[in-house]
């Protein structure tokens, strides 16, 4: 058994090396420029989904290269995976109810008119919430 | 974080070929499977950071959708004047100084793994000046903000829309800027302590080609925190 303890330092350990590790940094700070120079211009609600896939790009430089998974086991790639799948889902659901929040009645329904419509304090865009440093209303000096 | 030694001799399991690592434990069969095991362990960490920072990019990502003008606004106080053209200086410096520190982590990492001690220490010791920089420069950030009293919450005392119409947009912003950024800079932080445990520990020669699983999963730390950051600069720095 002893004589396999001795493999790790010859095994498939020394993957990479320095100058892949030099590439990618040029290439992570060039993505870096390219993401700053991007946000200079406009392109509406594109913006934030080209900065996203600029990061996102840059994140799977960092894991495959810096952080090995290129030459891992799987196993570990697996587990980041299935982190960010469960952040997706989360992020997914999350914004199904706020781009939904405010349709209280079904679209479809025939006689809208007669339908009761939910109260102007159910609706958060309606209603804003209280600053927590406001003063209380001075309910009680009123009644003096 | 055993640093001591442990005892081989009195180990059972083994058979005595004298050639033993000291490093080996008598649990795991082979140096490569308590690696293994070691670096899963690792990564479930990593994961859970990532949750953890998930949660707040979610709740951000919520609160750009409800304020989506003032967020827009307050991320101007993140920009320097350059040219006279508003540019995330310290951000974008920020993300320069992090990227390289990943490198000289990385080559920190080889160097452990082909018996370069000297080099092993010297890539470590330029990964936690780059780390003090990359806090220095969040310092100078700060201090800016809280001298124009863009705080977080109802700290918030800027001259702004916010205090006169009874928003909360800009509060919003900056207590999610001051919790990520700051929750990002603890992590930095954390990050220097391990750096620094194990600059002593290649100084005293424990890691070689044999052995460097610290080396390794203290670099998985700095990258992952490194990848946060990534995404946090594009979503303070350059939302419009």
């Amino acid at each position: 058994m002893s004589t396999e303890t001795h493999t790790h330092a010859e095994g498939a350990k020394h993957h990479g090396g320095p100058l892949i590790y030099t590439a990618n940094l040029f290439a992570l700070m060039f993505l870096t420029v390219v993401t700053v120079a991007a946000a200079s211009f406009n392109f509406g609600s594109a913006n934030v989904v080209i900065a996203l896939a600029i990061a996102s790009v840059k994140a799977i430089l960092v894991g495959l290269f810096f952080m090995h998974l290129l030459w891992d086991k799987p196993v570990n790639a697996i587990i980041l995976i299935a982190g960010f799948l469960f952040l997706g889902i989360f992020l997914m659901f999350d914004f199904l109810d706020v781009t939904s929040r405010n349709n209280y009645l079904p679209r479809n329904m025939p006689n809208m008119e007669n339908a009761t419509p939910a109260p102007d304090s159910m609706n958060p865009l309606k209603t804003p919430a209280p600053r927590p440093l406001d003063p209380a209303p001075a309910k009680a000096e009123e009644h003096k | 974080m055993s640093t001591t030694l442990p005892d081989i001799h009195s180990h059972g399991g083994h058979d005595e070929h004298g050639e033993h690592n000291p490093y080996h434990q008598h649990h795991f069969a082979t140096m490569e499977q308590q690696f293994d095991t070691s670096k899963l362990g690792m990564w479930l960490f990593l994961v859970t950071e990532i949750l953890l920072f998930g949660g707040l990019f979610v709740g951000f990502g919520l609160m750009q959708h409800r304020y989506p003008q003032q967020f827009i606004e307050a991320h101007e106080h993140l920009k320097q004047n350059i040219f006279g053209r508003p540019f995330p200086l310290y951000g974008t410096i920020n993300t320069l100084v992090l990227l390289i520190s990943s490198w000289t982590m990385v080559m920190g990492v080889n160097a452990a793994q082909t018996d370069q001690k000297k080099k092993t220490v010297r890539y470590l010791v330029l990964t936690i000046l780059l780390a003090c920089v990359f806090l220095g420069i969040k310092y100078v950030e700060y201090s800016h903000k809280f001298h124009d009293g863009l705080l977080p919450g109802i700290f918030y005392a800027h001259q702004s829309e916010d205090l006169i119409k009874g928003t909360h947009g800009y509060a919003t912003f900056f207590a999610f800027y001051f919790m990520m950024t700051g929750l990002h800079g603890i992590h930095v932080l954390v990050g220097i302590g391990l750096l620094s445990w194990l600059v002593m520990r290649a100084r005293r020669g424990d890691f070689s080609s044999a052995y460097y699983t610290p080396v390794d999963l203290v670099g998985l730390y700095w990258h992952i925190v490194d990848m946060i950051w990534i995404y946090l600069f594009p979503l303070y720095y350059l939302i419009s």
